[in-house]
């Protein structure tokens, strides 16, 4: 196990990561309007892939279910914002995903490989066509408005998602509990041998991961002040914080991050100034990453780190 | 200690287990031996939770385990070292050792028991930091048993510690399998290799088409000529 020693290196990253809070938390003083909706989308898009990691990155289950989870937070924010105070919405949206997160992973999580992904993938479509069979047949409208949040509100609620949830990864991977999330990856059964509950690890985790999604699309909701069934659960959603996580590298604590932060900028990057080529770009990337890149960013880094201090590993 | 009563275990619609019964008293070390698909480990999967009898009874220290979870099993100081071993490839063999400490009672004792296991395994302390995909068979099998010792178990349940070691290993896992008794750990062991087998167990227990068919001390079997023929080639 990883000692928590108190050495350079640990206060150099306490310090570094302080600093970037402190930035963070002042931009809407010094920043643009602009600069702070991006940032949030930014921040929105880290949150997404880090609590896909969270359960994914350890356990090695490819859970397509992002968009579900995102989406049912949109909706709680839909149905609920007029009445209900913001900050409670926002935590029911994380608690109705927990909530549905429990029942499917209850139900799902024996599945291996490539069945849990297939069914995490339907679960999306599922939701989606239920929601939409409903509001057509008894609402007699499809889709609602939701309550209008002003952008610097959004910024503070998104980051203060994005450190709680830092913090829940970092305790995650540091403690007794990760171990066992990451025994289940490298051999399931035989994690169950020496007395891991695989089932409830595995839900429970599931689980968390699941409602800091509903809790970001609770919040973000709020953007878009309109939405139907199908902009809640786009399954773009489901890939995108899949192919950030690779991007930046799985396994590690600071690639889905890093891969998160460096693609939502590209990708904005790609929009505004190549428009027409933007898919095509990102595509390539992406082939180039899995050819070449199989640790993702932070692979690299780690690769170079290795070359100029002589062969001797950083621990990521 | 341990005691099976009539147990029949299903896969599905194929029966693994006919009216299996066995018991193991404190501080012996009792053999499984068997042709492959006799059962051996389905009764072990049975015995350790992770594959609950259609019918029968488990005892484990005067109480019923089998309808248990392994985690609460392994948690009541059953300690089941898979076939194979099955370590964690890419964690390292102290990881490995810690990952076996997982139980609460045993979570707590962990730096402790880990000097213990060293003691008996000196070669997993030089190799301490190394990912267990590096280690040889004999010190991944070494690995898989010190991992089960972690837990701290009062019964240790052995599945084919041998298999596919090199003799000079297969001499000093024996060697170690008997040092367990002076540990006060009871031990159930299946094993291919029979001669082995009878010079360190106490009893043995025959196993074919998932039946019990013979049980003894291991003298009475020396003398059997069924045990003789079909395990040992005289």
């Amino acid at each position: 196990m990883k000692q928590t020693t108190i050495d350079i290196k640990n206060v150099r990253t306490l310090g570094l990561l302080l600093i970037g809070v402190l930035l963070l938390a002042t931009l809407p003083l010094y920043g643009s309007p602009y600069s702070v909706i991006f940032t949030t989308s930014i921040i929105m898009y880290i949150v997404l892939t880090v609590s896909w990691a969270i359960f994914s990155g350890p356990t090695g289950y490819l859970s397509l279910a992002t968009a579900a989870f995102f989406g049912v937070g949109i909706y709680t924010i839909a149905i609920l914002g007029e009445e209900v105070q913001l900050f409670a919405v926002i935590l029911l949206g994380g608690v109705a995903s927990f909530c549905l997160a429990l029942l499917v992973g209850a139900l799902t999580l024996r599945l291996k490989g490539v069945y849990f992904a297939v069914f995490t993938f339907g679960l999306v479509e599922l939701i989606k066509h239920v929601l939409l069979w409903y509001e057509i047949k008894f609402t007699g409208t499809r889709g609602r408005f939701v309550v209008v949040v002003d952008n610097t509100t959004i910024y503070y609620i998104m980051l203060a998602i994005l450190i709680t949830l830092l913090i829940t990864a970092f305790v995650i991977r540091r403690s007794k509990y990760g171990l066992a999330l990451q025994s289940i990856g490298e051999d399931e059964s035989a994690a169950a041998h020496i007395g891991v509950n695989v089932n409830v690890v595995k839900t429970i985790t599931f689980a968390i991961s699941a409602s800091f999604m509903g809790m970001t699309g609770a919040i973000m909701a709020t953007r878009w002040t309109y939405i139907d069934p199908y902009g809640a659960f786009k399954s773009l959603y489901s890939f995108m914080p899949v192919l950030m996580a690779i991007f930046g590298g799985l396994g590690t604590f600071y690639g889905p991050i890093l891969g998160a932060t460096i693609f939502a900028y590209l990708e904005e990057l790609l929009i505004t100034e190549f428009p027409y080529y933007y898919m095509l770009i990102i595509g390539s990337i992406l082939l180039v990453t899995i050819l070449y890149m199989p640790n993702g960013l932070v692979g690299v880094v780690q690769r170079l780190q290795r070359r100029i201090s002589g062969g001797r590993g950083a621990n990521p | 200690m341990l005691e099976a009563r009539n147990l029949v275990s299903m896969y599905g619609k194929a029966q693994a287990l006919w009216d299996v019964s066995l018991t193991i008293d404190e501080a012996e070390i009792v053999a499984l031996i068997g042709s492959n698909g006799a059962g051996k480990t389905t009764l072990l999967n049975t015995i350790s939770g992770l594959h609950h009898p259609a019918s029968g009874t488990v005892e484990y220290l005067g109480q019923g385990i089998e309808s248990l979870d392994p985690y609460v099993i392994v948690e009541a100081g059953i300690s089941h070292v898979p076939e194979g071993g099955r370590v964690f490839p890419d964690m390292s063999v102290r990881e490995n050792l810690e990952m076996g400490a997982y139980p609460k009672r045993a979570w707590k004792a962990r730096e402790q028991t880990l000097q213990q296991v060293y003691g008996i395994f000196p070669r997993l302390k030089e190799r301490e930091k190394q990912l267990a995909r590096t280690l040889s068979g004999g010190e991944r099998q070494m690995l898989a048993m010190g991992r089960g010792l972690m837990s701290r178990p009062r019964l240790c349940l052995l599945d084919e510690p041998s298999y596919g070691l090199a003799p000079i290993m297969v001499t000093e896992i024996f060697r170690i399998i008997e040092r367990l008794r002076t540990q006060e750990i009871t031990v159930l062991l299946i094993e291919q290799n029979v001669r082995h087998t009878l010079e360190i167990a106490d009893r043995v227990y025959v196993m074919e088409n998932g039946r019990i068919c013979m049980e003894g001390e291991c003298d009475e079997l020396l003398q059997s000529d069924f045990v003789r023929q079909a395990y040992l080639g005289l």
